[in-house]
């Protein structure tokens, strides 16, 4: 039997459904690990009910959020001019299919076309490497999370002080609004723009994953500790589970800047990448390559 | 404990803070575009949807399935009830809405109108799209449709949706202002 190989298209598809119906491994466990320890009635309730519609929305091959998100797509390895087409068509076959909430606006008629797409979408951030195979990753971002992503430009003076406040206000002043417990996405230095994307892709690493860099271990370890010790718990509504990690990236910046950003992703920070060989064979993983 | 909706005022001020509850019966959706042309309408003398007298309200955007008269509800959790902070009090005394089923919670403003007027914020577990979903056994009606899937006013019967618990009660209590205020930063 001669098996055609996958078409890009069609893996679009299907790594759009992987990420909006099942939960990544390491925030699943995160998860279960929050509930072991929950001190607080109201928040066990919320974890549980969180724990509750994951299993239910695996089972069922439904979006575990009615918020399907605007999708992040990550393109990288080898591949030529033709792939925006295909996520294109991807994307349009899945809002159907899934079915995902047709989520796009124009930003001033408010108009939605209902199929996801629409003038500058979707994102795709591309990543050439001399790789012999096309890794496509998704990242489907509600805008509950979204709306409160922050940006600040400090003075070098502020230093690691003025960092650490700024993300535990960030976090705290957010409240219930991002579906907490969350993930937290920090980008250090870069120029503003490239600050935000950190944040924003600081998201993708496995939270079960140590961060190579010393330092940001470190940083991320004393927030995660100063966060989950606030109060604001899932929902906002109080408890011990505020953030379930939260992840660092940095680059350099000018001598005169300190930029600093972050990207929240709610309880449910969805991902979903898949790997295509020249010689038709395809991989799909939800964290780091297996 | 189990609510029937459309609830009495009665049984709204009976409720406290860290109440644990289901809501079973009428649930309508509105979010953004709603309450900008409910009270818009009001302004110009036009018809409003009866349903939203006296309503449960559900800051929800579902993805619905299927056609007019076979709709089936997929995914259907709540979101972030803070955008509609500036409407909802007068939406609340227009319309004598009981309960405002959403996530994160709501200003001062809003709260003090939930007490004049017998009002109780129920929150539900933002992303539970799936479990609240099931609780929603039935839409029942859309009006508004042209403001699109997620804007539109779904109405369904509901059945034991939850777990919700009361963040907000008609007392002038806020469960998310005792969390806020014992914050350690």
């Amino acid at each position: 039997m001669i098996r055609m190989p996958e078409s890009v298209e069609d893996a679009v598809v299907r790594i759009l459904r992987i990420a909006n119906t099942k939960l990544p491994s390491d925030i699943g466990w995160a998860l279960e690990a929050a509930a072991g320890w929950e001190s607080n009635s109201v928040a066990y309730t919320q974890l549980g009910a969180i724990m509750d519609n994951v299993k239910e929305a695996e089972n069922t091959g439904r979006p575990m959020c009615q918020d399907t998100g605007v999708p992040v797509f990550y393109v990288s390895g080898a591949f030529d001019g033709s792939v925006a087409g295909r996520i294109v068509e991807g994307l349009r076959r899945a809002t159907a299919e899934i079915p995902l909430r047709p989520n796009t606006v124009d930003p001033l008629t408010r108009e939605n076309h209902g199929d996801n797409l629409g003038e500058g979408m979707p994102i795709i951030r591309y990543h050439p490497t001399d790789d012999d195979f096309l890794q496509i990753t998704v990242m489907p971002k509600g805008a509950g999370s979204e709306n409160m992503t922050k940006l600040a430009m400090l003075n070098p003076s502020e230093g690691e002080k003025g960092i650490r406040d700024f993300v535990v206000n960030a976090v705290l002043d957010a409240g219930g609004r991002p579906c907490p417990p969350t993930v937290v996405g920090v980008g250090i230095g870069g120029t503003a723009e490239t600050c935000i994307e950190m944040a924003k892709e600081a998201l993708l690493f496995p939270i079960d994953s140590d961060n190579p860099d010393k330092k940001l271990a470190k940083m991320e370890e004393e927030l995660f500790v100063k966060l989950n010790s606030s109060g604001l718990g899932p929902m906002g509504l109080g408890g011990d589970t505020t953030v379930l990690a939260v992840r660092i990236r940095k680059a350099h910046c000018h001598t005169a800047s300190l930029p600093v950003a972050v990207a929240v992703g709610c309880w449910a920070t969805r991902r979903a990448s898949v790997r295509m060989y020249p010689d038709g064979t395809t991989e799909y993983f939800q964290g780091a390559k297996p | 404990m189990i609510l029937s909706s459309p609830l009495s005022e009665e049984r709204v001020r009976s409720l406290k803070i860290g109440d644990l509850v289901y809501i079973s019966g009428t649930v309508v959706t509105g979010r953004d575009a709603v309450h900008m042309r409910a009270l818009q309408y009001l302004k110009e003398g036009k018809r409003t949807p009866s349903e939203l007298q006296g309503s449960t309200l559900y800051h929800c955007g579902p993805i619905i399935e299927g056609e007019e008269g076979r709709w089936k509800v997929v995914a259907a959790g709540p979101t972030t009830s803070a955008r509609m902070n500036t409407l909802a009090p007068e939406m609340i005394r227009r319309f004598g809405i009981r309960a405002v089923i959403g996530k994160g919670g709501m200003s001062k403003e809003v709260s003090e109108a939930m007490e004049d007027v017998g009002c109780v914020y129920l929150a539900a577990t933002g992303g539970a799209a799936v479990t609240l979903a099931n609780g929603l056994s039935k839409v029942t009606g859309v009006e508004w449709q042209d403001l699109g899937m997620a804007e539109a006013m779904w109405r369904f019967e509901a059945d034991r949706l939850g777990p919700l618990v009361v963040a907000i009660d008609a007392k002038g209590n806020s469960l998310y202002e005792e969390v806020r205020r014992s914050l350690v930063r």
